[in-house]
């Protein structure tokens, strides 16, 4: 399985475009594997520092997870304000300690707040759908590259199957080194 | 018998998708169908095979193409399912006899009495153009129904 379309400057990356690791992850804010799989990714980033570089695409299963497509707009519009990955943690953040099912307008007033973004500018950015062809053509990149459930992974372009856990992401990664 | 192939004449059927209302693969003669088996309704992976074909029916309303999903379940545990998930496609029971569509395309699993997990493409005319079987226990995605798709002639306004 190989990613479709490869990562370019439309992506959320966090880390150098010259790293010789690329994770890309597709996800679902509410989902809770999701939830579980974010410090996991955390750690990866800290242990491999300059060697990596950590993609994040949407792949919101809507129907199921109501909130998944809502929280994802909320987090394309507070990177418009500059602090994507400050939403995207606090997002998952929320979810790991409030419970998935808890993701919601008051959980975005509540975020923004805490991140000091325009709560107002976002909330419109939310109910005008503004960033959803962006997410759909995410979600549609990952159809093609063969995502079939979130979290899915990445690495330099071809699908992780193992387990999204330190250990096993770890050794995928240092295997390419 | 193994799976049909590309190729292959699809065979037809009629099947229940609700307790009064039933589908035949004729009634979509002219449009493209993908046909998704999968063994069970509730098992987690089907539930994800399905979430996720749920919420890319927009793509394949684009590609003029019809999902319907396939399994041995009744209809009253389809509609439990259908709507506990919110599916938007049908879900045939192919219930009674049991099996019996299944058994033409080649995907029954005697042993356990479900069908396999596969999936079929068939263009405008009713022929097979493209059919995988999935390892039972794997979420096939949908990038290889995709791939089938744009392999077809091109998909315009019929007169």
């Amino acid at each position: 399985m190989t990613l479709r379309p490869p990562v370019s400057d439309h992506d959320h990356a966090a880390g150098h475009a010259d790293a010789p690791l690329t994770l890309v992850e597709y996800g679902d804010y509410q989902c809770p594997h999701c939830a579980a799989a974010d410090p996991v990714v955390r750690a990866v980033q800290k242990a491999f520092g300059k060697e990596l570089r950590f993609v994040f695409r949407n792949f919101p299963l809507a129907e199921m997870h109501p909130a998944a497509e809502p929280a994802a707009e909320f987090a394309e519009g507070a990177a418009v304000q500059g602090k994507f990955w400050e939403a995207h943690d606090a997002i998952f953040a929320w979810s790991r300690r409030h419970g998935p099912e808890s993701l919601g307008a008051d959980a975005f007033d509540a975020i923004a707040k805490s991140l000091q973004l325009d709560g107002a500018s976002l909330e419109a950015d939310v109910s005008s759908h503004r960033y959803l062809e962006r997410i759909r053509n995410d979600f549609n990149g990952g159809v093609r590259s063969g995502v079939n459930g979130t979290p899915s992974f990445f690495i330099n372009g071809t699908r992780f199957d193992g387990a999204a856990n330190v250990e096993e992401l770890s050794e995928a990664l240092r295997a390419l080194l | 018998m193994s799976i049909l192939a590309a190729g292959s004449v699809a065979p037809n059927f009629s099947l229940p998708s609700t307790p009064d209302q039933r589908v035949s693969l004729a009634d979509f003669r002219g449009q493209v169908v993908v046909l998704a088996f999968y063994p069970a309704d509730w098992s987690p992976v089907c539930g994800d095979q399905m979430a996720l074909y749920n919420e890319m029916l927009g793509e394949f309303r684009k590609q003029k193409a019809q999902l319907l999903g396939v399994s041995v379940d009744g209809v009253w545990c389809h509609a439990a399912f259908s709507g506990d998930r919110k599916l938007h496609f049908p879900l045939l029971a192919d219930f009674e006899p049991k099996g019996a569509v299944a058994r033409q395309y080649g995907v029954y699993r005697e042993s356990e009495g479900v069908t396999e997990r596969a999936l079929f493409v068939i263009d405008a005319e009713g022929i097979i153009r493209w059919s995988y079987l999935s390892p039972i226990g794997v979420n096939p995605g949908a990038d290889g129904i995709f791939d089938a798709l744009d392999t077809l002639p091109a998909k315009g306004s019929r007169p």
